[in-house]
């Protein structure tokens, strides 16, 4: 019987493609327009800021602090099942982005993630990719 | 601010069903909806010279909407917002007749999404999809119930609410859905257990389903639809119902932002857009139809709105002052039932127009007694991350 699997992202999807490039060195990037210094995030070819935009991917710290999250109970989804009660939560980076992931690395879910909560990387190793979770420090 | 009457809404119609058993489809509860909404108006097909589908007429339902209805409109709108679909459709209704570039339009909606076994709320996500924000979202795992989630825990990090405030919100609403058959029997269809009112107990003690949202704080998943028929003022007249004016409207959309503030919806742009056109204030509505997916929508939604200030929505609703029988107290929240106990096929909007007129009408099974005023906010999409909200004030004479 197959294992379930997490969802991968497409690595070809035009607007993300270099993020998730990146993930294989295990570097977790940003664009900040250097014309008005606007960060994008997610992703995208385009400055939000301004119409002249030049966008540079930068490397971020992988520190951050959980914005907020929440423990879920119930999920069908094949894979997601199997790993509850599991965090997903939005992780403020120290750099500014706010990226969506996992919080992993607790004994208890439900007792053990507080909202302003200092977390770290913590890559997931695929095959084509690699997917960043966080964890305490 | 003088307030302007062009467009009113004259038919309704709710599917009665919830749970079709996949006996029909959803254009077929979309065309008898229609019907049935005409019909209430005293008109027919051939007076219908405006359409708008929020897209569960089919892909490019713009093409063949009219076809499947028999009907020749020369104006044509498709906005898919979600749930908040309709609100918008009201909005553009109203603007194609001042403009006049239609007398007659109409909006319908159909879903069969509980035949259908559709796990809406804790189905999770696919893999990465080729739109960039979900190919980012996707590996998270994040179920719908906890995109809503991380807005209450936030909403109770920062400003100290409860749970035993936010299930105000499911125990008003259950309350009306009691006075509703309707509802008593989509809830029967629907299997839930022990069908009563419900305690500020009885949602707490109720299961998580995704922290800090409790079973009795989410939505039903259920089949249904119906139409609304919004006509001229002219032909508004003349026609079968007295007519409920859409007085003002707004729309608007919000996203993730980094630094963001999640407890804060879209409804703080579309609302003073909607009350301003009007020329009301939130303290003079007798019901507010509020898009209920979950406890903490209604409660983000009624501080955005102008109810109360950001962060005393949770001490602004307790006490039962959402209730339909404390008039003067606060608006009547959703006395149809709402979606967490009455109807949500999947995108509610409709219901909202739909309740918000019979109380204008004083058709209401909870009716509030003088109704004049009345909110219907859509919000479409996801609380927690990109969703679209419609606000839309109506009134009678």
């Amino acid at each position: 019987m197959n294992e379930a699997k997490r969802p991968l992202p497409n690595a070809a999807e035009f607007d993300t493609r270099q993020f998730w490039s990146h993930t294989r060195n295990k570097k977790l990037t940003y664009q900040q327009c250097k014309n008005c210094n606007t960060i994008v995030f997610y992703p995208r070819a385009h400055c939000t800021g301004c119409t002249n935009g030049d966008l540079e991917w930068k490397t971020a710290s992988g520190k951050g602090k959980v914005y907020t999250y929440s423990v879920v109970r119930q999920s069908y989804h094949p894979f997601f099942r199997t790993k509850i009660p599991y965090a997903v939560a939005w992780i403020d980076l120290d750099e500014g982005p706010r990226i969506l992931s996992n919080v992993v690395g607790v004994d208890d879910p439900l007792t053990d993630i507080k909202i302003g909560m200092p977390v770290t990387v913590e890559w997931e190793e695929h095959e084509e990719l690699n997917i960043p979770l966080f964890k305490p420090v | 601010m003088s307030q302007t009457r062009e467009a009113a809404i004259v038919g309704i119609h709710e599917y009665p069903s919830r749970d079709v058993e996949g006996t029909v489809s959803p254009m077929q509860i979309k065309a008898a909806s229609a019907a049935k909404a005409l019909a209430d108006a005293g008109l027919n097909w051939s007076d219908v010279d405006a359409i708008y589908d929020a897209g569960d007429g089919g892909g490019m339902s713009g093409l063949t909407i009219a076809e499947y209805f028999g009907l020749k409109p020369s104006v044509i709108d498709t906005t898919g917002v979600g749930g908040s679909s309709f609100e918008f459709h009201a909005a553009h209704a109203k603007r194609a007749i001042a403009a006049g570039k239609a007398k007659v339009a109409l909006l319908t909606y159909g879903s069969t999404a509980h035949s259908n076994a559709r796990a809406i709320g804790v189905g999770g996500r696919g893999g990465g999809g080729m739109h960039p924000a979900d190919n980012m979202d996707a590996f998270a795992g994040m179920t719908l119930i906890a995109n809503y989630a991380m807005v209450a825990q936030r909403h109770m990090h920062d400003y100290g609410t409860t749970s035993e405030q936010l299930a105000e919100i499911s125990t008003a609403t259950r309350c009306h859905a009691m006075r509703n058959p309707e509802a008593v029997k989509a809830m029967e269809d629907l299997e839930f257990l022990d069908i009563r009112e419900t305690t500020i107990e009885d949602v707490v003690n109720s299961r998580m389903i995704a922290d800090p949202l409790h079973l009795l704080e989410c939505c039903m998943i259920s089949d249904g639809g119906g139409a609304v028929v919004i006509a001229s003022p002219e032909i508004a007249r003349n026609c079968a119902k007295n007519p409920v004016w859409i007085l003002g409207t707004g729309e608007a959309t919000k996203y993730p932002e980094n630094g963001g503030d999640i407890t804060v919806s879209a409804a703080v742009q579309s609302g003073p857009q909607a009350f301003g056109e009007a020329g009301v204030t939130p303290a003079e509505m007798d019901i507010a139809m509020i898009y209920d997916s979950f406890s903490i929508t209604v409660l983000t939604i009624l501080e955005d709105l102008g109810f109360c200030k950001k962060g005393e929505g949770g001490a602004w609703v307790q006490g039962g002052r959402l209730r339909f029988d404390r008039p003067g107290d606060g608006p009547a929240l959703n006395t149809d039932g709402g979606g967490l106990s009455s109807n949500h096929p999947g995108m509610r909007g409709i219901f909202l127009l739909i309740e918000a007129t019979r109380q204008l009408r004083g058709e209401s099974c909870s009716q509030v007694d003088g109704a004049k005023l009345a909110v219907a906010h859509g919000n479409g999409g996801m609380l927690g991350s990109r969703h679209a909200a419609g606000t839309v004030i109506l009134g009678r004479d």
